[in-house]
């Protein structure tokens, strides 16, 4: 096999189905790919797992899978996905129920775990709180190791059709295919660089294809309504071309792909991968026809020998409410409606630990110092983070309030309260977390 | 003008630290991207966010500098208060940056 095809279907748990199936249907792929796992979506799948041992995967696995199989059998076209989030064996599970009733025989479904370090976790520091997770007690949810391609390999090693992980990096989930297929060698620092850099570039979807990029007037982007996902044409070195399928909206430049590069790196040089540092740095990418633009110049070394681990933890509550003021003197009703609500909450003993009132259109993503002094409309933000779920949930009811007894003419209140699922992280040794994979009952240890 | 005029932008997250990317349209304007949006500028710029430090590091062969930012997500996505948790607009918060010219 001199190239190999990769499409993107999924950059993040909600995405647009469409496109994976239209990639599935005419991209001739060898494999499609969906990343659906953000920093906090395993831990809410975890939550939701001790809920119901047969859930903890992807919410949208049942209707993906019946969407994009029928065309991917047809297609020869093989699936890795981390839609197992927290249980990837019952994805598993519900993945061959979706293909028995489709018809779909034969299918071989390979889940992989070993990400959940949940059980050693306790003597490791965390880096965002400067204590061990063990002082969290029974606020611990979840802990997940980013894993690199071992179970993920073996399972297609083993002819996998599918393959459904759970926490693993994003870009293992792309290079993973490329060494099952070309057998790179696992210290070919060059090659899994080049292969993290294809991931990386994928693993977003639509971001490297004209989404998140149009800024009218300057970066237009054609029929962004109808944007297609990308696909990667690799080689055996694992130089590529990154295109799109003709016909669908959206655009593939030098300019989508260097964003895309860039998006969530740190150094460049110094990209961390569980079986790769990756470099960027010399990347270069050259438009070689409409839509189609040419990879060179990835690279990498040795791995760091550690994996990052997210641990998800319950971290009290947040509570919020809104009001809208418009036309004369708006702006200084807003303020007044901000320094009542601060006034009210002070005087009740409220566990709130942080809290911010600010104006939507004025000050609410750019606190800036630059004064405004009026504006057709403003909405009025107060929102708290608070130990207990009544001190939370008196955030919008405060705001509410205002209806009768605040400012002249406020509307539209709306308020919410949730519970707040923290992430914090560290690193464990890769040595300490053994992947497995399973295709229909039978366990093996991957690597 | 502004680095709007000149330069495009994004910006990505990991935890409580943000990440931007100031990328030239035109390779005739990297030098002067490269010497007037510094990390010490863009510690300026950001002067309302609670920001801890900024590394930036220089991608010469695309024309590119990426900002490292720490501490401008008011404890990242999962535990800010903030609207933009992610700091998805942050980017065009940066290219608000007013550029002149030496020459």
């Amino acid at each position: 096999m001199s190239i190999l095809r990769l499409g993107a279907g999924a950059g993040f748990q909600g995405d647009r189905i469409a496109p994976a199936v239209d990639l599935a249907e005419r991209g001739k792929l060898d494999y499609l790919i969906f990343e659906c796992l953000g920093e906090r979506t395993i831990a809410l799948a975890q939550q939701a797992r001790s809920v119901d041992p047969t859930k903890g995967y992807d919410p949208l696995l049942e209707r993906r899978m019946r969407a994009v199989l029928p065309a991917c059998v047809r297609n020869s076209t093989r699936i890795v996905t981390n839609m197992g989030a927290a249980n990837p064996l019952a994805a598993a599970e519900k993945t061959r129920a979706v293909a028995r009733e489709l018809g779909l025989t034969g299918l071989k479904v390979a889940a992989v775990m070993g990400d959940d370090v949940l059980d050693q976790i306790g003597e490791f520091v965390l880096d965002e709180t400067g204590n061990r997770a063990s002082v969290l007690g029974d606020r611990l949810v979840s802990a997940n190791a980013y894993i690199g391609i071992d179970g993920l390999v073996a399972a297609l090693d083993a002819g996998a059709d599918v393959v459904i992980c759970g926490r693993a990096s994003d870009p293992s989930l792309f290079l993973a295919p490329l060494v099952h297929e070309f057998g790179w060698a696992r210290d070919d620092w060059t090659r899994l660089g080049r292969g993290i850099l294809v991931g990386h570039l994928l693993e977003c979807a639509a971001q490297i294809t004209g989404g998140y990029f149009a800024d009218p007037g300057f970066k237009d982007v054609p029929d962004l309504a109808n944007i297609g996902h990308p696909l990667a044409e690799v080689d055996s070195d694992g130089n590529a071309v990154i295109t799109k399928l003709e016909g669908t909206g959206g655009r593939v430049s030098r300019a989508t792909c260097i964003e895309q590069m860039l998006y969530e790196i740190h150094d460049p040089a110094r990209y961390l991968q569980p079986d790769v540092v990756a470099d960027f740095s010399k990347v270069n990418f050259e438009e070689i026809g409409p839509d189609r633009v040419a990879v060179t110049g990835g690279t990498g070394t040795k791995a760091t020998g550690l994996l990052k681990v997210s641990v998800g933890y319950r971290d009290g509550w947040f509570g919020e409410g809104q009001i809208s003021y418009a036309g004369a003197n708006c702006v200084a009703r807003g303020k007044l409606a901000i320094s009542l609500v601060r006034e009210r909450l002070a005087q009740t003993s409220s566990s709130i630990m942080e809290q911010r009132g600010e104006l939507i259109g004025i000050n609410s993503v750019w606190p800036s110092t630059h004064e405004t002094a009026n504006t057709a409309e403003v909405r009025m933000r107060y929102a708290a983070h608070c130990r207990d779920v009544l001190s939370a949930q008196s955030i919008g009811e405060e705001v509410e309030g205002l209806y009768l007894a605040g400012p002249a003419g406020g509307g539209g209140v709306t308020k919410g309260v949730r519970e707040v699922l923290a992430i914090a992280s560290t690193l464990m040794p890769t040595a300490k977390v053994a992947t497995t994979f399973e295709i229909k009952g039978a366990t093996h240890e991957a690597a | 003008m502004k680095l709007h005029d000149i330069a495009h932008a994004r910006t990505g997250d990991k935890g409580d630290i943000s990440n931007i990317s100031v990328i030239a349209y035109d390779p005739a304007n990297w030098s002067l991207i490269r010497d007037m949006v510094t990390a010490e500028r863009v510690a300026a710029h950001f002067e309302t966010f609670d920001v801890r430090d900024i590394s930036r590091y220089e991608i010469p062969l695309l024309q590119a500098l990426n900002f490292v930012i720490r501490g401008a997500l008011a404890g990242g996505v999962t535990r800010s208060l903030a609207l933009d948790a992610h700091g998805k607009c942050l980017a065009s918060i940066l290219l608000e940056m007013q550029i002149r010219s030496n020459k």
